[in-house]
């Protein structure tokens, strides 16, 4: 891995001044240092259609330890997940994307808070990428009222409209279509921000796809098209859903890029490299070539239609925490126990939102009527048996 | 609005449908007269003027002018950002238009006709009229979806069907079927104004039909609010309601039926979703007889659920049966005369009306 630090002898006698949290006394602080890095990704990127962007990513102290903090809470959340739903706190589907936290977190270091994302169902981690609390993913995931949905979404239903999260959609394929109207919306308020529509391989063949694909291209609107491929959609490999798995290619006309999804870094330039072209040219494709260790959903070992040899090979092999970790190190960012300390805080950050989701209640029965509208009109609605519980909706 | 009354045109040429004209304070005949086209048309243009956040999508919208001319002059007047012509591809751009209202625009989508909106039938559903309930407030959809709806003429079972009931059963839609100019006007202003997603049902033979209209009307604040019906014409007898075009046929029912000695209240709905229970109700406990009137098929369908409303609210002021007038069970025929009795005339309305009087020999068994 090629190496370059930039160093200047002002910002380094002004730190050795700072008072160190550190107990080493020569280390310099990571948690602020924004000196730049510049490292290699190691798979190249391949392109259809355009100029691939170059393998030498900038990055920063701050940056990639944010990262491994980020990715370390977003996997303590999703085994976490795991074990609430097998103790029955969670009901009814749970996806988890313990694997792909790459995606999320390269994706957030490219862009701001004013471009949108949407996704499918597979978006707890998304979410919290988007500034989401993991107070509001414990809670709306057991269906208690402090959920970002107050408990009426559920797993699949997480928005947060403050950050341009757009949710969270059950339907598979339906978020293309629809991000590509938020960004249609961007071009028409002249933003200069862009939309990211994240959909799986299994969604890739889906015809309302191509649809807003055209549509996108026809009108120039900046919309990111992100595949994430886990290379599965539920229990079919792509191999038997798709006659060309080569997805970042689907577009024809539309340019494409493939990209390793477990690698953060890759993620980031190439999700820097996509708003740039869509704020220019329109409609660009990303295939994040990703793994999620988890089956396609609680109710699904993952295991029938794949080796554990394969599960546990990608772990080994390409990991992206593992990948950051070893950055981390092999740069003299922070020591293993520096971060083996950041695991066990954000383990103990995650038990203890559990313990605070828990007790959070369940909504009140009259919740059952609110925001069916927007603007009630003050028309009535009715539970099972009218007779007996009618409402006025607001 | 005064009391409805009705009035003999002498020696004019009147359009297909006698529309029940209401009482001006003067009786001149200077009652402007406007097409539903034009009062759909004129609505759009308001509303896209008042409002920037207002556009326009479908197929040959702009350059066609609209393939029923709902939207002629509109690409001239706002140009091709806020009148955009899409592709023939009804899941995307239906997906699209619900996309942009989730940033906060107010998209119009039509629908070249509602048969083709099951193509886009998950985004109007799972995508529009869910969102606000599923987010807990935080994503309202402030679309409008339209087009004509129902039997056209002559164009067989894929292009005919009325799908009312359908969207009307959804809930988190708001389902409105104008009949008049009035209505269209005062419906689609309210439609495009409203922060939910609305289905707004025209009907392909309604847009040439003349209506007279009030400078109130006209005028461009003017607004009906949504989930109330419309009183058409006062009666004692029995209650015919009907939305849509077979508001129309209802009204020649009425004055059959009043050659008869029987006086029919007809009730125009023009809203199916919220439905308008208390008005219904509050006709039925006048004339303790109901006749429903739809053109949509008739399982499950609007009357069913009139009937229902009926039955638990004001069970005791029932003097018959409801009635239901629907149409046939069937995918609709083209021939002429097939398509004739596939669909609701005037004499089904009034053969029923005068079957809930108790006025007519009873019908042979049904085989």
């Amino acid at each position: 891995m090629a190496l370059s630090y930039l160093r200047s002898s002002s910002s380094r006698s002004v730190n050795l001044l700072k008072p160190l949290s550190s107990s080493l006394p020569l280390r310099r602080p990571i948690s602020t240092d924004t000196t730049p890095i510049t490292v290699e990704t190691s798979v190249p990127f391949t392109s259809h259609q355009c100029d691939a962007p170059s393998c030498s990513v900038e990055t920063n102290p701050k940056e990639l330890l944010t990262f491994f903090r980020d990715m370390a809470l977003m996997r303590r959340m999703e085994i976490a997940a795991d074990s609430l739903y097998k103790a029955k706190l969670i009901r009814g589907f749970c996806h988890l994307y313990d694997g792909q936290e790459a995606v999320a977190v390269g994706m957030e270091a490219a862009i701001t808070k004013k471009d949108c994302i949407i996704t499918a169902y597979r978006d707890h981690c998304t979410f919290i990428g988007r500034g989401g609390t993991l107070l509001e993913v414990f809670a709306e995931l057991m269906g208690r009222q402090a959920g970002c949905s107050k408990g009426k979404g559920g797993s699949m239903h997480f928005y947060k409209k403050d950050s341009n999260f757009y949710g969270g959609h059950g339907i598979v394929g339906a978020q293309v279509p629809l991000g590509c109207g938020l960004a249609f919306a961007q071009k028409y308020s002249k933003d200069e921000t862009v939309t990211f529509a994240l959909y799986g391989d299994g969604a890739a063949n889906q015809g309302q796809l191509f649809e807003a694909l055209n549509i996108s291209a026809l009108w120039d609107l900046p919309a990111i098209l992100v595949c994430e491929n886990n290379h599965y959609g539920m229990g079919t490999a792509e191999w038997r859903a798709a006659k060309s798995p080569a997805y970042y290619k689907r577009g024809d006309y539309v340019p494409g890029l493939k990209v390793d999804g477990m690698d953060a870094l890759a993620v980031k330039q190439a999700c820097k490299f996509a708003k740039e072209h869509a704020l220019k040219n329109g409609p660009i494709i990303l295939e994040m070539d990703t793994y999620r260790y988890h089956g396609h959903s609680m109710s699904d070992p993952g295991s029938t239609y794949r080796t554990r040899d394969e599960i546990s090979g990608v772990r080994q092999e390409r990991d992206p925490i593992e990948r950051i970790r070893k950055l981390i190190l092999s740069h003299d960012l922070a020591t293993e126990k520096e971060l083996k300390d950041i695991e066990k805080e954000v383990r103990k950050e995650v038990d203890d939102t559990i313990t605070q989701a828990k007790e959070s209640p369940m909504p009140e029965p009259s919740e059952l009527f609110t925001n069916v509208y927007a603007k009630g009109l003050g028309v009535e609605s009715f539970g099972a048996d009218r007779k007996e519980v009618r409402a006025t909706l607001p | 609005m005064l009391g409805v009354v009705r009035q003999k045109m002498l020696g004019q040429s009147l359009p297909k449908i006698r529309p029940v004209v209401s009482v001006l304070r003067s009786y001149s005949s200077a009652a402007k007269q406007m097409t539903v086209r034009d009062a759909l048309n004129s609505a759009l243009d308001e509303e896209m003027s008042a409002d920037p956040k207002v556009f326009l999508m479908g197929e040959e919208v702009g350059e066609y002018q609209g393939a029923y001319k709902i939207s002629k002059g509109l690409l001239e007047k706002y140009g091709p950002e806020r009148v955009r012509d899409t592709p023939i591809t009804e899941a995307g751009f239906a997906g699209i238009g619900v996309g942009a209202a989730y940033y906060g625009l107010k998209p119009v989508v039509e629908f070249m006709t509602f048969n083709f909106s099951m193509q886009a039938i998950d985004h109007i559903i799972n995508s529009a009229a869910k969102s606000n309930y599923m987010s807990a407030g935080q994503m309202s959809v402030p679309i409008v979806f339209r087009g004509p709806n129902g039997a056209a003429a002559g164009v067989g079972a894929q292009h005919s069907q009325c799908y009312a009931a359908w969207y009307a059963s959804c809930p988190g839609l708001k389902v409105l079927t104008p009949y008049s100019s009035e209505d269209a006007r005062g419906l689609l202003k309210a439609a495009i104004r409203d922060p939910d997603p609305v289905v707004f049902l025209e009907n392909e033979l309604l847009y040439g039909e003349s209506f007279p209209v009030s400078d109130e009307v006209l005028d461009s604040s003017f607004c009906l609010p949504i989930g109330k019906a419309k009183i058409e014409r006062v009666g004692r007898d029995v209650t015919i309601t009907a939305f849509s075009r077979m508001v129309g046929h209802a009204l020649k029912a009425a004055e059959i039926l009043e050659k008869d000695g029987i006086d029919a209240e007809v009730i125009n709905l023009r809203s199916i979703r919220p439905l308008d229970r208390s008005t219904i109700n509050a006709s039925v406990r006048k004339t303790n007889r109901l006749i429903t009137v739809e053109e949509g098929f008739p399982q499950h369908g609007v009357g069913a659920e009139i009937c229902a409303s009926v039955v638990e609210e004001s069970f005791a002021y029932l003097d018959a049966p409801v009635e239901r007038i629907a149409g046939a069970d069937i995918p609709m025929p083209y021939a002429a005369n097939l398509e004739r009795i596939a669909v609701p005339q005037v004499e089904d309305i009034v053969r029923a009306a005068k079957r809930a009087c108790y006025r007519s020999v009873p019908l042979a068994a049904a085989a």
